[in-house]
């Protein structure tokens, strides 16, 4: 049987998620019995494959790219797991949205800065007016909570994603957790 | 015709980046940048938050080096309430930091370098990642993961969560040590002296193989800035800032977080969200100035721990003065996860390391109060201003990313000139740009606590898709 193609992807969240991930450790060599890692941040891909079997996102929705990739990763995904708060639910990144842009980026960019004043805007991609979680955007198949999910919480799901196994995930973790 | 290569996204990075390379007509590297892509505005939403909650919200800048920040916060709301911490709390404080400079510098060196140092900067990108290391070399892939296992483990068993612990607080910490603890993280050392030891024997067989990239990669003089305690040696924690030239004369010492803000300010430039920092007096870009591994052993006489101590002797040998060349941020980095793990083997014998006194309590003394500590990839400083109340009317946070931006577009630059020549260039050689970024070991989620507006970008395209013409404002 030939392996899954695992996807992990890291939209606006601070990597938490991904470095508990790498926390499973030397059971990060079991999951690989089971899955190639086809893109993700720790591997050298620059464009997403055209068939990806799970595609684990951390992070919200923030940015024109955001959008554009998380419509991207669902077209060619065929199971989308939202892992962490920040996707399932928008948590730190989403606090930004009461306040509106024009405040904050003043506050970064001309009061927080001594010289050269100025909003960038060259290559650098257009923000979305509120930070919002995956599935406002698209299907998600699967919901793992936690800021970060543990470890074990990955093992486990993994191990259930890719054998078929059922998975409980309330069992597993909580938002918070 | 004029053409810009992009890199989209940096692999193996900590965060969302891209690099562009402009070429001219006769294909000749004219430019290079980096361009961090990610914002979120910790800055201004954490305004009217209870400065308390500051710790743990800060955190969630970065989830791989979290405790830098809750650590440079808690000292932040520290100088707030006017407290100074039980000696046992500073102490196992500095054992957290330490164990996550350990772990992050594992990540950095195994999981995200050494694909390119041990399977070779052209090898197929298929396999250019931790798992085609675990095939290849799979003693030392172990031994990386077990060093970030170790670093991990520590912070686990002290703050009972791997990723964003709650236990480092304004005043100390929640939790003393508990003896079996103590003793669980005392039988794991001898293991991870062994990892670090074939991790420093591996790279200085391999270290002159790459005397063509340490030429070019970022090899140039510049400032660095770093913690060091009162007998200079090297510190994470506490200690005041040196900043030195690229002669190794002292610039500026004895900075502490109160001061950083005076002599430190921050550019903006249009390409990246991520600020670039410079000390005043130079102005910018001539203030520009190098921070983590490498400025940390440019700027100690000592690492204060035997083992290290020989270790830091030897990467001295590199270069008469500072080291300039930030290929060899990898080694410094080796250099300091063996300081590390000795320093935490000692913090464990310390008589008091099991005291329950833990933590100071006070309401708001002052109005005002900053924080630093080194994050295992350079300085960190967050400086708070509260209410009466203690609720934050203004936060600024100034990381290692935005100390090292400067040094890490020259880089780019320097090494895209070197190796695109005549407007060809190859997987390989486009690597090796990304793997100037890899040296410096950048964390884009803390750089990108800051925050952007919407730009508007009108853009002209060629039927090819190429950019003709471009408008932004």
């Amino acid at each position: 049987m030939s392996k899954l193609k695992l996807a992990t992807v890291w939209l606006d969240g601070c990597s938490g998620c991904h470095m508990s991930i790498l926390d499973m450790d030397e059971r990060l060599l079991d999951i690989a019995e089971f899955v190639d890692i086809v893109y993700s941040p720790i591997v050298d891909t620059k464009e997403y494959p055209e068939y990806v079997d799970i595609a684990l996102v951390e992070g919200a929705v923030a940015s024109v790219d955001d959008e554009k990739k998380i419509k991207k990763i669902r077209a060619h995904s065929k199971l989308l797991v939202a892992m962490g708060d920040c996707a399932v639910a928008g948590n730190v990144p989403s606090m930004r949205n009461p306040i509106g842009p024009q405040a904050i980026l003043e506050r970064a960019y001309i009061e927080n800065a001594s010289f050269q004043q100025q909003i960038p805007c060259v290559v650098v991609p257009q923000l979305l007016h509120k930070v919002r979680p995956i599935h406002e955007f698209v299907k998600v198949d699967v919901f793992l909570p936690g800021c970060p999910p543990s470890a074990d919480t990955f093992h486990t799901a993994l191990m259930a994603l890719v054998t078929g196994e059922p998975l409980d995930v309330p069992a597993l973790t909580r938002f918070g957790a | 015709m004029s053409e810009t290569i992009t890199i989209d996204p940096v692999t193996r990075l900590e965060g969302h980046g891209k690099i562009t390379i402009q070429l001219n007509g006769q294909g000749e590297v004219e430019d290079a940048h980096f361009h961090v892509t990610q914002v979120r505005g910790f800055e201004k939403f954490s305004e009217g938050r209870p400065f308390y909650e500051m710790p743990s919200l800060m955190a969630r800048i970065c989830g791989i080096c979290p405790v830098s920040h809750l650590i440079a916060s808690a000292k932040a709301c520290e100088a707030i309430m006017s407290v100074r911490i039980p000696h046992t709390a500073a102490q196992l404080r500095r054992m957290m930091n330490l164990a996550q400079m350990v772990q992050s510098h594992a990540l950095s060196f195994f999981y995200l370098a050494s694909p390119d140092l041990l399977l070779g900067m052209e090898s197929d990108p298929a396999a250019r990642h931790i798992f085609g290391v675990v095939a290849a070399k799979p003693e030392l892939a172990r031994a990386g993961i077990a060093l970030r296992r170790f670093g991990q483990h520590i912070i686990e068993l002290l703050g009972n969560k791997r990723i964003h612990p709650g236990w480092v607080v304004p005043g100390g910490v929640t939790e003393p040590l508990a003896p079996a603890k103590r003793d669980e993280i005392l039988k794991m050392i001898p293991e991870a002296y062994a990892n670090i030891g074939l991790a420093l024997g591996a790279y200085k067989q391999i270290a002159e193989s790459f005397a063509a990239e340490a030429n070019v990669f970022a090899n140039f003089p510049s400032l660095f800035l770093g913690l060091i305690n009162e007998d200079e040696s090297v510190e994470f924690t506490d200690g005041t800032l040196r900043l030195i030239d690229s002669h190794g004369e002292i610039v500026e010492d004895g900075i502490t977080a109160t001061r950083f803000t005076e002599v430190i300010g921050e550019a903006v430039e249009p390409y990246s969200y991520t600020k670039f920092a410079y000390y005043k007096p130079l102005g910018y870009p001539q203030g520009s100035y190098r921070v983590g591994p490498l400025a940390r052993l440019n700027i100690a006489k000592s690492m204060g721990t035997p083992l290290a101590d020989v270790e830091l002797l030897a990467f001295k040998q590199l270069s008469s003065g500072p080291v300039w060349s930030s290929f060899h941020y990898h080694h410094a980095r080796l250099v300091d996860m063996l300081y590390g793990i000795e320093k935490i083997e000692q913090i464990l014998t310390d008589p008091l390391i099991l005291d329950k006194h833990v933590r100071a309590t006070a309401g708001v003394n002052r109005l005002e109060g900053a924080g630093q500590a080194e994050a295992p990839r350079g300085t960190l400083n967050h400086h708070y201003k509260v209410d009466e109340n203690g609720l934050i009317t203004w936060a600024n946070l100034v990381i290692a990313t935005g100390q090292n931006n400067n040094a890490m577009n020259k880089g780019v630059l320097q090494a895209a000139r070197h190796y695109v020549k005549d407007g060809k260039f190859s997987e390989g050689v486009l690597n090796r740009v990304e793997a100037v970024i890899r040296t410096f070991d950048p964390c884009l989620s803390c750089s990108t606590h800051a925050f952007g507006q919407m730009p508007l970008v009108l853009s002209l395209l060629s039927q090819e898709g190429q950019v003709v013409d471009q408008v932004i404002r």
